[in-house]
């Protein structure tokens, strides 16, 4: 707890934290199918338990999957064998369904209480010395999954209104959810956001939208964020996203990180940024060597966690893998981080 | 209440002249140079002068989605040649140098998303899904494999509508035997795939096995952008990163097919 609270400080702690972001990898280490593995608290608890241990993690991942959001809307869960769930078709058929639709209440809503109390467990089993990570999908992205992007680029666009309505129906969600997450023992909530990059929206368009919406629920929030943008690109967002009030930015491996590092210093930590698509092949040579290059340009001073650029590492990923990540932070890593290396 | 009221700040507070100044800086597309090869160099200029400032005028109606404003742009230079040159040169090169600044990381995905929209509403109007124009092409469908991902497909299929391209658009949720079955039964030559997920992109190595070889698997999306050698590994034809890929693609695989 204390190296990433340090980083998070923008002071340098031991070493660089890591942050495997894995989930679905605990169903793997335990001979589970994905959707047997997320059907109970106590599959996920073990699989981080173990996969803490394993990897040397600097975090425990309490991310289910993003579907359980709209699953808890009343969607469709679509279970795969060597992928994360996908959220079937949109539990939003129409742009007029917004007038009528309704934010579920967490308390009653059975489908989120498992993730709660796999938190509850993995409290206790660290202690407070491992920092538990719940995750949110911010209420300006989950229209992604509630809507579909044709629609929701529709409602975005040419529904004012209706649009209002809906982030404010998902901002009361997403306030309910994240808190219930860290009553339960959350240290942190990770707020994907990845429609407010601009890789999706324009900057412009980010001010008058998903800014304003991440402004005002992370104001409601009883804990620090981590905004992701799930592989998206935020380096031009550098001058106004440290004014939502979140902590950490999770970025993309198409930007650079030292322009990154340099354009969020001392504003936000950087979090990432592995392609964990590519991860799928590599070597451990290339392993290590793409960690000693993250390390070298994002490390010195803090402020930086090391983690896969999409807030998820692919369930192809070889364990040998992410054991050579883990190596690679252990040997290079270390503060003070040597020059010229 | 419905209006455009998250219209790019950007693009509709430009005047015309910044939009042109602006345009100056975007990738010059150049095809129109090969078109007028036969004329002479005075008649040829004017006419690629034309097709440019159409071109121009196009982008910025489309980037301040003033969809009046491309209909006229597109209509007016419909009548000085066929609906379907129209869309294979004024609209197919005018997004694909929206595609490309989106690559550049100038444009977002919503703009390119509603400037294909937008094109192929007009196009529909002027150039009929059932024109003869259209049928001259060997059968081409688009696809998302396993999931709902859609974006990306209704991109990719808005813009080769727009340019003219008949195909027909599959769907998602789409396994691979459904895939398998329908290209057989409907005789495709093209199938082009959009996926999100890493899983269903390496599904399509065990497609293209399935398929007889004459058929062309052209694949775009997420894993694509992020792992460049991924579609060679899955045994696809082509990889587009882009619509404006998509559509370089699709015109050199109908040419080949002429």
């Amino acid at each position: 707890m204390e190296r990433v609270l340090t980083t998070l400080s923008h002071k340098e702690p031991d070493r660089v934290p890591l942050f495997l972001l894995l989930t679905m990898h605990g169903a793997k280490e335990l001979g589970l199918g994905i959707k047997e593995y997320f059907s109970k608290a106590e599959h996920v608890f073990e699989g981080q338990k173990r996969m803490q241990k394993k990897f040397s993690n600097d975090c425990y991942y309490a991310f289910f999957h993003a579907a359980i959001e709209v699953e808890a809307f009343g969607a469709e869960v679509m279970y795969s064998n060597d992928g994360p769930p996908n959220s079937g078709l949109p539990v939003i058929k129409n742009i007029e369904d917004i007038k009528y639709l309704e934010a579920p209440k967490v308390g009653e809503t059975k489908v989120l209480h498992k993730v709660l109390k796999a938190i509850e467990l993995l409290k206790t089993e660290g202690k407070d010395n491992i920092p538990i990570i719940g995750v949110a999908m911010s209420p300006f992205s989950l229209p992604v999954m509630q809507l579909g992007f044709e629609k929701y680029f529709e409602l975005m666009h040419f529904h004012k209104d209706l649009f209002d309505r809906l982030m404010k129906i998902n901002e009361a969600f997403c306030v309910d959810w994240s808190n219930a997450q860290l009553a339960a023992g959350a240290t942190a909530i990770c707020y994907f956001d990845p429609v407010s990059s601009p890789t999706i929206v324009t900057k412009d368009l980010y001010r008058e939208t998903g800014f304003r919406v991440a402004k005002s629920t992370i104001a409601k929030l009883n804990g620090p964020t981590a905004t992701h943008f799930a592989s998206g690109n935020c380096l031009q967002l550098a001058d106004i996203l440290p004014e939502t009030g979140t902590a950490v930015v999770g970025v993309s491996t198409q930007e650079d990180i030292g322009k990154l590092k340099q354009a969020y210093q001392k504003k936000l930590t950087l979090l990432g940024n592995m392609n964990g698509v590519e991860m799928r092949t590599w070597s451990p040579i290339k392993a290590k060597t793409i960690v000693k290059e993250l390390i070298r340009k994002a490390a010195p001073g803090g402020g930086f966690i090391l983690s896969d650029n999409h807030g998820e590492i692919p369930f192809q990923v070889e364990d040998e893998t992410l054991l050579s990540i883990a190596d690679a932070v252990k040997e290079f890593g270390t503060y003070p981080i040597k020059k010229g290396f | 209440m419905t209006n455009a009221f998250f219209i790019n700040h950007h693009y509709s507070s430009m005047n015309y002249s910044q939009c042109m100044k602006r345009n100056q800086h975007i990738k010059k597309f150049t095809m129109f140079g090969d078109r007028f090869a036969f004329l002479p160099d005075k008649l040829k200029n004017e006419k690629m002068d034309a097709l440019k400032l159409a071109g121009d005028q196009l982008e910025s109606a489309l980037l301040s989605l003033d969809e009046p404003a491309a209909e006229k742009i597109i209509r007016d230079a419909a009548k000085q040649t066929s609906p379907i040159k129209i869309a294979g040169e004024l609209i197919s090169s005018t997004l694909k140098r929206i595609g490309d600044t989106w690559e550049k990381g100038e444009l977002s995905l919503s703009q390119v998303y509603m400037s294909g929209l937008i094109c192929e509403r007009i196009i529909d109007k002027v150039l009929p899904a059932q024109s003869a124009s259209r049928k001259n092409q060997p059968k081409m469908a688009i696809a998302v494999l396993e999931d709902f991902h859609l974006l990306g497909k209704r991109i990719v299929y808005s813009s080769l509508r727009a340019s003219g391209f008949g195909l027909t658009d599959l769907g998602g949720g789409l396994s691979i035997d459904d895939l398998v079955s329908i290209v057989k039964e409907e005789q495709i030559k093209i199938l082009l795939i959009s996926v999100l997920m890493l899983p269903s992109a390496l599904h399509i190595k065990n497609l293209k096995s399935r398929l007889a070889d004459d058929v062309k698997i052209v694949v775009g999306g997420a894993p694509f952008r992020f792992d460049e050698n991924l579609w060679k590994e899955i045994g696809a034809d082509y990889c587009g990163k882009d619509s404006a890929e998509a559509i370089e693609i699709v015109s050199k695989l109908m040419e080949e097919n002429k």
